[in-house]
């Protein structure tokens, strides 16, 4: 029937406007539910869930020993060029020749954050970090060099 | 005890003794205008901030508060800001023409603010067909539109504008059938006269569900006349960048904005006077107790109140639902809300003739 079936859309059309109509009188009525942070004020207590991604850091051990081993799976998966390894020998005390990183030079400019690159490293070398005030007057400063100086590869990372 | 009454009349009083008739009236039309422009400025602040605040709680974001306690002086510091704005005019527009929409679109509210009673005899103009002048003014404030529009020179605003006038033609129907069913149970057009036949209970009780039904229509029609969302196609900022006034900046953009809110508060209070008894206290039949109780609270209050409450409904409306498309819009008003509203407006001529209401 043709007058049946149009009073039930309008009471269906009503009862769904009234349904929207609840959801934002309820959150208008609980200010507790408000998702808004006042970012500059509360920088000290700023809770950044476990998964964001801020920048690739190279976590360093107290005696200023990395996990890279140099293999370049890194910079082979990072799909726009952000990350450089520039690789030395070193001699081992039994003489032989061994690889390992000079520079890990990082383009903190041309990173998307898509985490490949950590996915991609066998020995957990890099991680991201937490950081996101990027900032700064030169451009120059967001080109990072990730492992420390004069740092070496830790005892059994192979 | 103070009222609004009181004042308007020791300031008719001292007016008339100081000076002769003639200029005394004069003086009247003068403090009369300068009291409509300050409203004017009031509810624009007021409204401005209302909204944004309104807004910001139902989609949990905080809304302004950076600027005075809690961000209240917000729309004060706008309006600073479109003050120093430059008031830019396109080089291909109608200059004159262009120039000339924002002004009417106030007139247009300023008009439409002269038969209101804002509280116990406290009103510009006593006519007798107050609810026909509000109806034939309000269709006025579609030319401002159309005029801004087609003198922008602007494809976005041309056809914001075209939008808005076949919205506001076939909306302006329902608008005016739910009007008048509260004008057929009060038998008249005089806004007092509706005012003092709720002395004993609003109409949206008295009349009960056509009434509700009427003051439902009413709400969604008076949404679309003011060009609020979900009925924003005249502006709609995601496909038209801003519709009418995609040209405008500075204050005579303000003037629209001013505009808008004011046709907001206006019909929030039209739909309070008809619907929700104007100024009149919450009586209830016979209760003579209850009623000297609500009688003590001030009846402008009342008024404002009732307004206010209306206009957070339609503030309501206009942050939970989305936008409906033209077609949408057409059908909504010839298939649904025009129908029903003729069905309604047989229902309460029969119960107004057969006295089936209390």
């Amino acid at each position: 029937m043709f007058i049946t079936k149009y009073i039930k859309e309008v009471f269906k059309a009503v009862k769904s406007l009234l349904i929207g109509l609840r959801r934002t009188g309820y959150y208008f009525t609980h200010h507790k539910e408000i998702i808004t942070q006042q970012y500059p004020d509360n920088r000290e207590t700023l809770h950044l869930p476990e998964r964001f991604k801020g920048e690739v850091v190279m976590p360093h051990n107290e005696n200023n020993e990395h996990r890279c081993t140099g293999c370049t799976a890194c910079e082979l998966a990072c799909p726009n060029g952000t990350i450089k390894v520039i690789t030395k020998f070193d001699i081992t005390p039994d003489g032989k020749k061994k690889k390992a990183i000079d520079k890990l030079v990082y383009h903190l400019e041309l990173c998307t954050m898509c985490n490949l690159c950590i996915i991609a490293c066998p020995s957990d070398a890099i991680v991201m970090a937490q950081t996101f005030e990027h900032s700064v007057f030169d451009r120059a400063e967001l080109t990072k060099i990730l492992n420390n100086p004069g740092s070496k590869i830790m005892e059994g990372v192979e | 005890m103070w009222s609004f009454n009181n004042i308007a009349d020791s300031i008719h009083k001292w007016l008339n003794l100081t000076f002769n008739p003639t200029l005394a009236t004069i003086i009247e039309m003068v403090i009369v205008g300068v009291c409509v422009i300050g409203l004017f400025a009031v509810l624009g602040l007021v409204l401005v901030i209302m909204e944004r605040k309104v807004s910001a709680w139902m989609q949990i974001r905080l809304g302004p508060n950076r600027v005075g306690p809690k961000g209240m002086f917000q729309s004060l510091a706008d309006t600073v800001k479109l003050l120093v704005k430059e008031g830019m005019t396109p080089s291909g527009a109608d200059k004159f023409l262009f120039n000339l929409a924002p002004y009417i679109a106030l007139i247009v509210a300023m008009l439409l603010m002269a038969p209101l009673a804002f509280a116990k005899d406290f009103q510009m103009w006593d006519i007798n067909i107050g609810v026909l002048y509000i109806s034939a003014i309000s269709s006025v404030s579609v030319i401002s539109i159309l005029m801004a529009g087609w003198s922008s020179n602007n494809k976005y605003s041309l056809m914001g504008a075209m939008r808005s006038g076949a919205q506001i033609v076939s909306y302006e129907l329902s608008a005016g059938f739910s009007v008048l069913s509260v004008v057929v149970l009060a038998g008249s057009l005089n806004l007092n006269t509706i005012i003092q036949s709720q002395a004993d209970g609003w109409w949206i009780f008295k009349g009960h569900i056509p009434v509700i039904i009427s003051f439902i229509i009413f709400i969604i029609a008076v949404t679309a006349e003011t060009n609020r969302a979900p009925f924003d196609l005249a502006e709609a900022e995601s496909e038209l960048t801003a519709g009418f006034h995609t040209e405008y900046s500075g204050m005579k953009f303000a003037l629209f904005f001013l505009a808008e809110y004011v046709n907001v508060f206006i019909v929030c209070a039209i739909g309070a006077t008809l619907f929700l008894g104007g100024w009149m206290p919450l009586h209830i039949g016979h209760w003579e107790g209850f009623n000297h109780i609500m009688d003590y609270v001030p009846s402008s209050i009342w008024f404002f109140g009732k307004t206010f409450f209306l206009i957070f409904l339609i503030m309501w409306f206009r942050w939970t639902f989305p936008r409906l498309r033209i077609d949408q819009l057409l059908n909504l008003e010839w298939k649904y809300l025009l129908p029903i509203s003729l069905f309604n407006i047989l229902l309460v001529t029969a119960m107004a003739i057969l006295g089936w209401y209390f």
